[in-house]
């Protein structure tokens, strides 16, 4: 651990009594979310470190929660990084926003909501980054799946109609079935890791 | 590509030699497509990596203008060739599209690169369209990642090839009924609706490529997460 | 039509893009216009998502290399050298002496070549259309073809590996790269005289887009946006990544954070570059150019397994900081890979530089900040 961390964590823990926290490696994680706006802002504020850059806001999913990660710097005083985590359940995850206390968080976090699904709440203006309001699903979850894009699927056939394109009988019977089975027409088969 | 050349009923030796008297004598497919090829201005439509080596290309090294293409439009109203130059995501498919349908007739395709072409690297992606000609009909297709601004100008030439095999009379864009507007895709909740036109694209019987490695990356491969911290008790999901 | 109707404000919505010939690719922004002054931006990214990180997780380690380069493919020189500085943190992997030389030459000179850049498409967008970045692009194919001869390809060099880098530097390359280099001052100095005093750049320029300090450092903006702001911050101080503690050379910085200090800081930047690069030419050690224990790896890149943990490995890149966190789980693949990309944080603050401002000077602004989209939607 380093020497950093460990001076971080015990003045977090006299500064703040309260916030339950404990080191994973390098990083500090914030057993509840809830406190990560004030533990942010102490940081940023104690003249002990003022870390008032915050660099990186990284998503990710370890299958039984999802885990948002900060990496915070000092701009003023060169140091760095700081790692805060803060892990929250798959379903209807809820992170508090730190747009409040750094403007960078602001489009990594609408970054982070779109590809994971992390609702950061008190975000001024949360809404899909990337992809476009109405896409479903997260897509770099590890359990979305892909849409097989050589089948055309019953909704595609009734859109090409409408628009007056002659869609041969094959894709048209591949369709019916798809429905008839209630599937969606999804990528099958795994890819083989590539080199 | 497949092309014919263009038959002209002139002697080639008996004209140039006609030319030295200066008396000149031409057919009229000749001088329209020798006035269509000599001028093809491509549509300043940049989007991804090739759209620089595009750039490269007009600049003074390549200097795309010895081909009379120098003229780059950002209108699609006044250009005659659409460079697709890059990756085309499906959320700008609708867009490339568009531009598509507004340029005038007759119009051109020239897909550069691997992306526009197929998907190229970025096949597996989610977001990814795999070719451009799932939604518009392309003429020329340039490989590379990026090509390097030779292979465009090469590419450029075969399309001026392509240029001169047309004959005036039968000329696609003169005759009636002719359907060159496609329907602009629209933006669904996994993709693109629809997925591509079956009109213009149909997928291969034999894909190769999909029985051999898969068909897309299924980001849910790994079912186990890995642990960061050396203890052995499984963290508990905060509230 | 009465008094009232005229004595309204009368505010227009106006769309940019993603076609659009000033807005380097597929960005899209929306303005609402009064008269011609802005009063609200949006922007609407994602034009060219092209799932890098979801595509880099089902990848081993050496396999992302060749897609970093499609990251900001102005520079895939320093995209490399930053994704392999995580990856050796993760793994724990040295690097030899004479490899981080040639990585920082290699990189310093990708790093002119986007300045160099940056600087004919700004002109561009300033109306100067195409007379300066023909210059731009005249002196960049000469370092292009250092890069061609190299690694074999112009733009995706795909050159470092973990442990070093692909192929070793000759002495015939190294004269290439000295009289390369060499011509750089002279070119800039006739480069400067063309455009630094120019009437109408500075016109344009001076005193639009303003960024405040504290704002700056609050919205994560880094650097030359940054340093044009007048703070001094560059990676390379203070990580001291790689080797740039041994090379002499100083970090411009600007005043007021305006367009033309913006355009100036980085035309500064060249110059020290230029320093670095023949400072690192002159003090090149012989030996290894590659870890010889990474070796291995180049043929079955699916033995590079390091073991869970993570890593985050960030560097000076043209546009800022260049971040990348691995997450590894023990097996060829990461579990997960991000990029803290600067194109896309610089523009956290776009609207703030624009409302206010002409709607003209929206174009320069937002070609001041140097997006590339490639790496802004990934």
């Amino acid at each position: 651990m380093d020497t950093q961390i460990s001076e971080v964590k015990t003045q977090l823990e006299t500064g703040l009594p309260d916030v339950k926290l404990r080191t994973i490696g390098n990083s500090i994680l914030l057993e509840n979310p809830e406190d990560l706006v004030r533990a942010a802002f102490f940081l940023k504020e104690a003249p002990a470190f003022r870390l008032d850059y915050l660099s990186s806001i990284t998503a990710a999913d370890y299958l039984d929660y999802l885990e948002s990660v900060y990496h915070l710097y000092s701009m003023e005083k060169k140091t760095g990084p700081i790692v805060l985590r803060v892990r929250v359940k798959r379903e209807a995850p809820r992170v508090p926003s730190l747009v409040p206390v750094y403007r960078s968080a602001d489009l990594q976090e609408r970054e982070a909501y779109d590809t994971f699904g992390i609702v950061y709440e008190g975000h001024p203006d949360l809404r899909r980054l990337f992809l476009w309001e109405g896409f479903e699903g997260y897509p770099l979850r590890k359990d979305y799946r892909q849409e097989d894009t050589d089948v055309l699927e019953i909704a595609d056939i009734e859109w090409l109609e409408k628009h007056g394109v002659n869609v041969p009988e094959k894709f048209k019977t591949q369709a019916r079935e798809l429905a008839a089975a209630g599937k969606r027409a999804l990528s099958e088969k795994p890819a083989q890791p590539r080199n | 590509m497949n092309h014919i050349e263009n038959k002209s009923r002139i002697d080639p030796e008996l004209r140039d030699e006609m030319a030295k008297q200066n008396i000149f004598i031409t057919s009229l497919d000749f001088i329209y497509n020798w006035g269509r090829r000599s001028s093809v201005w491509p549509m300043q439509f940049g989007l991804a990596c090739c759209a620089i080596e595009m750039i490269a290309a007009a600049a003074a090294r390549y200097d795309i203008a010895r081909f009379g293409a120098e003229l780059f439009r950002a209108s699609p109203r006044q250009a005659d060739l659409m460079i697709v130059a890059g990756t085309v995501t499906k959320k700008m498919t609708p867009n490339v599209v568009r531009l598509y349908n507004q340029m005038a007739e007759p119009k051109y395709v020239l897909a550069m690169g691997a992306c526009a072409i197929s998907g190229g690297p970025f096949i597996d992606g989610y977001n990814v369209l795999r070719g451009i000609d799932r939604f518009i009909p392309v003429d020329v297709y340039v490989p590379g990642c990026p090509p390097r601004p030779e292979a465009l100008l090469y590419g450029l030439m075969e399309l001026q090839k392509k240029i001169d095999s047309q004959t005036f009379t039968k000329a696609e864009w003169y005759q009636k009924g002719l359907k060159r507007e496609f329907p602009v895709p629209e933006l669904g909740p996994n993709g693109l609706i629809p997925k591509f036109n079956p009109e213009i694209w149909q997928p291969r019987e034999q894909d190769a490529r999909k029985t051999r490695y898969g068909q897309t990356v299924l980001t849910g491969k790994k079912q186990k997460a890995p642990r960061l911290e050396p203890v052995a008790v499984p963290p508990p999901p905060a509230a | 039509m009465s008094e009232t109707i005229l004595n309204e404000p009368q505010t227009l919505e106006i769309n940019f893009g993603p076609q659009h010939p000033s807005t380097h690719g597929v960005f899209r922004m929306r303005a609402v216009l009064d008269g011609e002054t802005i009063r609200g931006l949006k922007l609407v990214i994602g034009y060219l998502h092209r799932n890098h990180e979801q595509i880099a997780e089902n990848l081993t380690y050496p396999g992302v290399f060749a897609y970093t380069d499609r990251l900001d493919y102005l520079n895939s020189m320093q995209n490399n050298f930053g994704y392999a500085l995580a990856a050796e943190k993760l793994a724990g992997i040295t690097v030899p002496e004479r490899a981080e030389y040639i990585r920082v030459i290699m990189a310093e000179l990708a790093r002119i070549v986007n300045h160099l850049l940056l600087v004919g498409f700004l002109l561009n967008d300033l109306g100067a259309f195409f007379t300066p970045c023909l210059y731009a692009v005249r002196e960049r194919e000469r370092i292009l073809d250092i890069f061609e001869d190299v690694s074999g390809s112009r733009m995706m060099c795909n050159y470092f590996r973990f442990g070093g880098v692909k192929n070793d530097l000759t002495e015939n390359q190294l004269g290439e790269i000295r009289k390369v280099v060499s011509r750089l001052p002279a070119f800039l100095d006739e480069f400067e005289a063309l455009l630094s005093k120019n009437e109408i750049l500075c016109m344009r320029c001076q005193n639009v887009g303003g960024l405040p300090k504290d704002l700056a450092v609050n919205a994560g903006i880094t650097g030359p946006m940054l340093r044009a702001s007048g703070i001094n911050y560059d990676i390379r101080k203070t990580d001291r990544y790689s080797i740039y503690d041994r090379f002499d050379f100083k970090v411009p910085l600007g005043q007021k954070g305006d367009v033309y200090d913006r355009y100036y800081v980085r035309i500064l930047e060249m110059r020290e570059s230029v320093k670095i690069v023949e400072q690192a030419i002159a003090g090149i050690p012989r030996g290894e150019f590659l870890n010889a224990k990474t070796l291995p790896l180049l043929r079955n890149p699916r033995l590079f397994k390091p073991a869970a943990g993570e890593a985050y490995g960030r560097i000076e890149s043209p546009k800022g900081e260049l971040g990348y966190y691995l997450v590894s789980d023990g097996t060829p693949q990461p579990w997960r890979y991000h990029v803290r990309a600067p194109s896309l944080i610089n523009l956290t603050v776009l609207e703030e530089m624009c409302v206010g401002q002409k709607i003209a000077d929206a174009i320069v602004i937002l070609g001041s900040i140097d997006i590339v989209l490639g790496e802004t939607d990934r």
